[in-house]
């Protein structure tokens, strides 16, 4: 038995670096320090995957040897005119390097997880620039924290701990025992609302007046939290103060603020379903701390306005820095969506959405998005690697990929793998293949290789690498 | 029969995340996904209790789901559905020139449907045709 320290975990962009985990004869037995998902994902990656490559005959998935996997995806590759490449988010910088090589050899359109998450948000960093820095300042540093259409419990458990609120930093506490306090609190005013429904037979809570003003921990001189949300979440509880916004009316909400932190007046009593002298001393707080950040989720770039949301909450981080430091990061999703962009663009100039079908790479997000491409019909072929589209792509777009051919690396069963005509099973990159990943606040950091993968599995990156030499084989002798 | 219309939202949620890491085949992760979380007098008006089906309609496609109270109230009008091939189904995949479709604020309706069956992953995978396949 051996203990492994200091582990990535690859699973979302927090991406945890002090991971355990105990291994007895080629398998993790145990895991230590990470979050559900995390432990779930080293427990259980076993448990279904494929094994052989598969190649669909007669509407069949058959077993095929792992040559003949790649002489068909490459051939299905040389065939196709517009081919997409999609995924990347879940693999290797490595891996993503030779998939920009590939997709500029059959001159395809390469895309990444970004499209589908915090593509707006890039497109909107590209038009007003961004002050951001590394999460490790903000663990030490920051006294103001806000998560805006965001809900970190859920889909970043531990980025609270380790980053922010609940993390012990030299010159910020951790705000753990207020939180277990207000929990308390919490508890006790749930137990009394249904002891009281059960007295008086009606819902005698049943709807809570907005609080018109902020809690005293809000004015104190130690870390806050609030949280900018639809709907309340475990995260909204957490925090010292939770402001719930109409959905849709983020943009209104952002401008609001901008405008009060500009002293200039609001003529109405509400803004987005909050009253204006809570925005009011939410900007005054704002104004008052010393490092404030803003992280902001797909809240924001998934409702109406998408892209202008974000310009909205770049352009308040920017007023905020007349008065004090206020720095702004987006959550991003998967362990490697960062290095995606960051591979693409030193590869391209561009971070996703690229076009290579003239011979040079062109980018225009809204033509050559791999969803506006397949809402069109546009591509004749398609080659999907560590993502599941047809699980995650509005059913148009999911029902013209699986119609074309459709080749898939992916180590595990989904429904992409079981709707494709080739199938690689790979190694999972930071289990059974090491490699470099981008955390969201761009520190690349190494994945490890802990366990061997079965034989028949080979890492994205070979995979990729044998396509892309069948696919110059093929095109040499068709020349 | 009642209908109402809510604003829907699809989302992450912490089953959802251990769900897939499960596998997307397990019964974890169709039991994590095939939900839709309201406010319990959203329920009450439309005269559901916990775990009936209902039916989520909106301009581009219609799921039947079960229906769960939400954890955290009041959320009057606001419909919840975790990411997944269920709640993919009913997406708008316009993209108004960014490249991302809808998937948050979408106009939505909900109705009783405690006859209709959810889709098994297999019976919604069935929907999707290959070329050349009839």
């Amino acid at each position: 038995m051996t203990v492994v320290t200091g582990v990535t975990c690859p699973v979302c962009g927090t991406f945890c670096d002090d991971i355990e985990l105990v291994v007895k004869d080629n398998v993790i037995t145990d895991v230590r320090n990470a979050c559900a998902m995390g432990a779930a994902k080293f427990l259980n990656y076993s448990t279904h995957r494929n094994l052989r490559p598969l190649v669909r005959k007669n509407g069949e998935l058959v077993e095929a040897s792992i040559d003949e996997a790649v002489k068909r995806a490459a051939e299905i590759l040389v065939d196709a005119t517009y081919p997409i490449l999609y995924g990347w988010s879940n693999t290797s910088c490595e891996a993503i390097r030779v998939g920009v090589e590939l997709t500029e050899e059959v001159g395809g359109v390469i895309d990444n997880t970004s499209t589908v998450c915090h593509g707006p948000s890039v497109l909107s960093i590209q038009d007003v620039g961004i002050a951001s820095c590394t999460l490790g300042q903000l663990r030490h540093r920051a006294d103001l924290i806000f998560y805006w259409a965001s809900n970190p419990w859920s889909a970043h458990p531990r980025h609270i701990e380790r980053y922010t609120m609940f993390s012990e930093g030299r010159f910020q506490k951790s705000a753990w025992r207020g939180y277990l306090s207000r929990l308390g609190g919490i508890m006790s005013r749930k137990r009394l609302r249904r002891a009281a429904n059960l007295v008086l037979r009606r819902d005698v809570f049943a709807t809570p007046e907005v609080e018109r003003r902020l809690p005293y921990s809000m004015f104190q001189k130690k870390r806050k939290m609030v949280v900018v949300d639809v709907r309340n979440t475990r995260t909204a509880e957490a925090a010292d103060y939770f402001l719930q916004v109409e959905p849709n009316k983020d943009y209104e909400l952002l401008q609001a603020f901008r405008m009060l932190i500009r002293d200039e007046e609001l003529d109405v009593s509400e803004v987005a379903g909050v009253p204006v002298e809570i925005l009011e001393e939410v900007a005054d707080v704002m104004v008052g701390c010393e490092l404030g950040i803003l992280f902001f989720g797909v809240g924001l770039t998934m409702s109406e306005g998408k892209l202008r949301n974000v310009d909205a909450a770049l352009n308040l981080t920017r007023d905020l820095n007349s008065h004090t430091k206020f720095l702004i990061m987006p959550m991003r999703g998967h362990f490697n969506v960062t290095g995606a962009d960051v591979v693409f663009a030193w590869q391209t100039g561009y971070p996703y959405a690229i076009d290579f079908s003239h011979g040079y790479p062109r980018y225009n997000p809204g033509e050559t998005s791999v969803i506006d491409i397949l809402c069109r019909d546009e591509a004749d072929a398609s080659l999907i690697i560590a993502s599941d589209p047809v699980a995650h792509f509005p059913q148009k777009a999911a029902q013209n990929l699986v119609k074309k051919p459709l080749i898939a690396i992916d180590p595990e069963v989904t429904p992409t793998t079981l709707m494709a005509d080739v199938v690689f099973p790979s190694a999972f990159v930071g289990i059974e293949a090491h490699g470099t990943a981008y955390r969201m606040d761009h520190v690349p950091l190494p994945l490890k290789k802990i366990v061997e993968p079965p034989k028949t599995c080979l890492p994205d990156t070979e995979i990729l690498q044998r396509i892309l030499h069948k696919v110059r084989k093929l095109r040499r002798e068709q020349n | 029969m009642p209908k109402l219309k809510v604003s829907l939202l699809t989302g992450r949620t912490i089953d959802q995340g251990k769900g897939k890491e499960m596998g997307k085949l397990s019964k974890e992760y169709s039991e994590s996904v095939v939900i839709c979380q309201m406010d319990p007098n959203d329920m009450k008006f439309l005269g559901i209790k916990e775990s009936t089906n209902v039916k989520v309609i909106t301009d581009f496609g219609s799921v039947v789901l079960k229906a769960v109270k939400s954890a955290r109230v009041p959320h009057p009008k606001v419909a919840f559905i975790p990411y997944g091939p269920w709640a993919s189904l009913i997406m708008n995949p316009r993209t108004h020139g960014t490249g991302m479709p809808s998937m948050k604020g979408i106009p939505a309706e909900i109705e009783p449907a405690p006859n209709e069956k959810v889709l098994s992953l297999h019976d919604l995978l069935g929907q999707f045709r290959k070329e050349g396949q009839p």
